[in-house]
C-alpha cells in the first residue's frame, strides 16, 4: 500500500491529511460547547476594560505574564483562587501565556490598586527595586483606542451573543451616544492617579493607554 | 521517454530564499541576541522607546526565526531538491517558473509588511500566530502559491516515486495549511460594525479555554510542521547525497513518517497540563508526547545509521560534522520534549526558562545547523563555485556548539532553580520566597544565555561571510561535484 502511495501524490496527500486531522477532531471538538460556558455572574469586558485588554496585547505582556493559576497550594497561596474554566468564557483570545517572567496577573485585581499600577508602569523600579521589568512611559502618552474597543464589543455581541446591553449597536451615533460612558468609566480611574497630563487628556476627552490598562488590571479578579 | 542527458536544473527561485534565508537569519538571532541581553541587563530596553521593548520585540525575534529564516531555508531546499528528486527542471514550464519567482516576492513583501505590523503592535497576542488577518491573508496566498509549486512539479515529474523528503514537503504544506486556517479564524471588527475603529483589528472566533486548545493545536504543531517536519525532509536528501551513502532503512523512514503523521498531533495539549482544560485532554497530550520519542528516533536513528561505517566522514567533513551533531541535537530534544510532557515534570518546567532553553536546543542545535549545512552544500551545485572556506566551517561549527550547550544548560538550571523557588515552604508551610526573589536569582543565567547568544550569532555571521564568498569570488567548477561538497 505504501508503496502504491508513493506513486499516487494525490492519494498519499489524501493520506497524510487524514492522519493529521483526526487528533484535533478528536480533542478539540467533543468539549466545545461546555467550555465556553461562562461562570454564574460573569459579566463581558467594558469597552475601557476592552480598550486595557488592547494595550495589553499591543505590548505584548503575554510575553512574561500568565493569567493562568493552577491547582498548587504553592499557587494559590501566591495569587488567590484557581482558574476556572469558565470564568475565560468572554475572554477572545485567551491569554494565559506561557511564561511567567513576571509573576501571574489572573487576580492581580484583587491586591494591587490603580495607584500601585501607575507607579509601576512609569518606573517598575519604584516599587519593585529588583524588577527587571522595562517602563512603559509610553502608556501615558498614547491614547487608547476606545472606537476599536467598542466595535470589538458590538462583534461579539452580534456574532457571539456575549450578553451586551442592546444599546450597543453597530453605527456610528450609538457609539457617539455610548462614549461618555467610556470617558466616565476613565474618570474613575483617573481620580486615583496623579499624573497631571493623564487627567488633563481624560478632561480633553482623549483616554491614555495607561488608564484603560488600569482598569483591565483592576477587572482581573 | 527519458533522455539520458543530465538535466539542468534552475536554481533562480532557490538562491532568492537562500539570499533570505541568511538574511532573516542574521535579523532574527540579531534580535533574540538583543532580548536576551535586555533580561540580564533591563537598561537596554530603552534603545528604541516604545519599540525596542522585551515584550514588543520578542514576537518579531519568533516571527523573524520561525517564518523568516526557516521557511526561506525550507523552500530554499525545497525549489533545490523538488526538482533533483523529481527528475523535472523548473525551466520547462513558464508557468511553474513564474509561480516560484511570484511566490518569492510576495513572500518577501508579506514578509517584511508583517514584521512592520507587529513593531507597531498589531498582535492578536496568540504565539507563532499575532499576525492580525490582513496579514494572515498574504499569508495564505503565499501558501498557495508554494501549493502550486510544489504540486505543479509533482505534476509533471519524470521520476514516478516520491522521495521520502518530498513526502515530508507534502505534510509540511498540508500540516501548516490546515492548522494556520483554524487558529487564526477571527471576525474583523470593523466590517462587523458601520466601519467603526481600526481596520486590522479583529477578535477570536474562539474565547478562553477553546481558543487555549486551538492556540496550542496550533502551537505545538507548528513546530512540528515548521521546526521537525521539513528539517527532516532536508536531512533524508542531503545525508546521504553530502556522504554519499544510502539511506539505512527504507522501513525505518516508512514507520518514522506514518507515526510521526499520526501522533504528533496529539500531543498539543501538553502546554495545558494543569490548566481548565479537561483532564483527558491532559492525559492524552501526556501520553501521546511520550509515544513521539518513538518516531522522532526513528529517523534520527536512521540517519546515524547511515553514516554506519563510514564515520570516519565525521572528522574530513565539516558539513556531515554538522548534520549528525544536528540529529544528535534532534535525539536529545525529541525526548526532553517529552520529558517535560510529564505532569509532575510539567509542574515544575512550566511556565519557566527550562521551557525557552528546550525550545533553543532543538531550533539551534537541530534547524539551524541543519539548514546551514544544506544550504554548504546546494552552494557549490547552484554558483558552480567551491565553498570559500573550510577552516571557517570548523571555526564555526565549535563556536556554536558551545554557544548552544551554554544555552541550554544555563536555562535548565535557571528553569529548575524557579520551578523550584516558587514551591518552597517553610516549616510552617508558608511560601519561602516573594516573586521578585526568584527573579533576582537568575541574573547570572541570563548573562550566560545573553552570551551564548552573541557566540551563536557571531557564528552565523561567519556562516553569512562564508556564503557570500562562495557566491562571489571562490573558485569555479567546471563539473557539478557528485558528493561531498568541494571546499577551500
Amino acid at each position: 500500500m505504501f508503496h502504491w502511495l508513493e506513486k499516487n501524490p494525490f492519494f498519499f496527500s489524501v493520506g497524510v491529511f487524514v492522519v493529521i486531522a483526526f487528533a484535533g477532531l478528536v480533542e478539540i471538538l467533543p468539549n466545545f460547547a461546555e467550555a465556553s460556558r461562562p461562570v454564574v455572574g460573569l459579566k463581558p469586558y467594558t469597552v475601557l476594560e476592552l480598550a486595557g485588554k488592547e494595550v495589553y496585547k499591543k505590548d505584548a505582556c503575554i510575553a512574561c505574564h500568565s493569567q493562568l493559576i493552577r491547582p498548587f497550594k504553592s499557587e494559590t497561596d501566591r495569587y488567590g483562587q484557581v482558574s476556572l474554566s469558565g470564568e475565560y468564557a468572554y475572554d477572545r483570545p485567551f491569554l494565559w501565556g506561557s511564561k511567567r517572567t513576571g509573576p501571574d496577573l489572573h487576580r492581580v485585581g484583587n491586591y494591587r490598586t490603580t495607584d500601585w499600577h501607575e507607579n509601576h508602569m512609569w518606573d517598575p523600579k519604584s516599587v519593585v527595586p529588583q524588577s527587571i521589568m522595562p517602563a512603559y512611559k509610553h502608556m501615558f502618552t498614547n491614547i487608547a483606542d476606545i472606537e476599536t474597543a467598542y466595535a470589538e464589543a458590538v462583534t461579539v455581541k452580534n456574532v457571539f451573543a456575549t450578553p451586551y446591553g442592546d444599546e450597543f449597536k453597530g453605527t456610528r451615533a450609538a457609539w457617539e451616544a455610548h462614549k461618555p460612558k467610556v470617558l466616565a468609566d476613565a474618570k474613575l480611574i483617573t481620580a486615583d492617579m496623579k499624573n497631571k497630563d493623564v487627567k488633563d487628556a481624560v478632561e480633553a476627552g482623549n483616554i491614555p493607554e495607561i488608564v484603560a490598562l488600569i482598569a483591565y488590571m483592576n477587572r482581573l479578579k | 521517454m527519458q533522455s539520458n542527458a543530465a538535466l539542468e536544473y534552475d536554481y533562480s527561485v532557490a538562491k532568492l530564499f537562500t539570499y533570505t534565508t541568511i538574511l532573516f537569519g542574521f535579523l532574527g538571532m540579531l534580535i533574540g541576541t538583543l532580548i536576551a541581553a535586555q533580561m540580564a541587563f533591563p537598561e537596554l530596553n530603552y534603545m528604541l522607546g516604545e519599540y525596542g521593548t522585551f515584550s514588543r520585540l520578542r514576537p518579531v525575534h519568533t516571527n523573524t526565526v520561525v517564518f523568516g529564516f526557516t521557511l526561506s531555508g525550507v523552500f530554499a531546499t525545497f525549489y533545490y531538491v523538488g526538482q533533483r528528486v523529481l527528475k523535472v527542471s523548473m525551466a520547462e514550464s513558464k508557468f511553474l517558473m513564474f509561480m516560484g519567482k511570484f511566490h518569492f516576492w510576495l513572500y518577501f513583501v508579506g514578509a517584511l509588511l508583517a514584521t512592520v505590523s507587529l513593531l507597531l503592535g498589531y498582535s492578536q497576542s496568540k504565539e507563532y500566530a499575532q499576525y492580525e488577518w490582513p496579514i494572515d491573508i498574504v499569508i495564505v496566498l503565499i501558501w498557495v502559491s508554494w501549493g502550486v509549486s510544489l504540486f505543479g512539479l509533482i505534476g509533471i515529474r519524470r521520476e514516478k516515486t516520491l522521495y521520502i523528503s518530498m513526502w515530508y514537503y507534502i505534510a509540511t504544506f498540508l500540516g501548516i495549511a490546515m492548522l494556520y486556517l483554524f487558529n487564526n479564524m477571527s471576525v474583523p471588527t470593523y466590517f462587523a460594525t458601520e466601519g467603526l475603529g481600526n481596520i486590522m483589528h479583529s477578535v477570536s472566533m474562539y474565547s478562553g479555554t477553546n481558543d487555549a486548545l486551538v492556540q496550542w493545536w496550533y502551537g505545538h504543531n507548528a513546530v512540528a510542521f515548521g521546526f521537525t517536519v521539513p528539517i527532516v525532509a532536508m536531512v533524508y536528501y542531503f545525508l546521504p547525497k553530502e556522504s554519499g551513502q544510502a539511506i539505512y532503512s527504507y522501513k525505518l523512514s516508512l514507520l518514522s513518517f506514518w507515526g510521526l503523521m499520526f501522533v504528533y498531533l496529539w500531543a498539543g495539549s501538553h502546554h495545558l497540563l494543569y490548566s481548565t482544560v479537561p483532564d483527558w485532554m491532559q492525559t492524552m497530550g501526556s501520553v501521546f508526547s511520550i509515544v513521539l520519542i518513538l518516531p522522532s528516533w526513528g529517523s534520527a536513528i536512521n540517519m546515524l545509521l547511515t553514516m554506519k561505517g563510514e564515520w570516519n566522514q565525521l572528522t574530513e567533513n565539516p558539513l556531515i560534522k554538522f548534520m549528525v551533531l544536528a540529529s544528535t541535537f534532534y535525539m536529545l530534544s525529541t525526548l526532553e520534549g517529552p520529558i517535560q510532557a510529564i505532569k509532575s515534570v510539567n509542574a515544575i518546567a512550566h511556565f519557566t526558562d527550562w521551557i525557552p532553553g528546550h525550545v533553543h536546543d532543538g531550533v539551534l542545535g537541530w534547524v539551524v545547523f541543519m539548514i546551514m549545512a544544506a544550504l554548504f552544500h546546494m552552494a557549490p551545485r547552484m554558483f558552480k563555485r567551491e565553498i570559500y572556506s573550510k577552516s571557517l566551517i570548523e571555526k564555526q561549527f565549535w563556536l556554536q556548539t558551545t554557544a548552544v550547550v551554554l544555552y541550554f544548560t544555563s536555562m535548565w538550571i535557571a528553569g529548575i532553580t524557579q520551578g523550584m523557588m516558587w514551591r518552597a515552604v517553610d516549616e510552617y508551610g508558608n511560601l519561602m520566597y516573594s516573586f521578585i526573589d526568584t527573579v533576582a536569582v537568575l541574573q547570572p543565567y541570563y548573562a550566560i544565555r545573553a552570551l551564548s547568544g552573541v557566540l551563536y550569532l557571531t557564528g552565523f555571521l561567519m556562516f553569512a561571510y562564508n556564503m557570500i564568498k562562495t557566491m562571489t569570488a571562490s573558485r569555479e567548477l567546471t563539473q557539478e561535484p557528485q558528493f561531498r561538497s568541494p571546499m577551500a
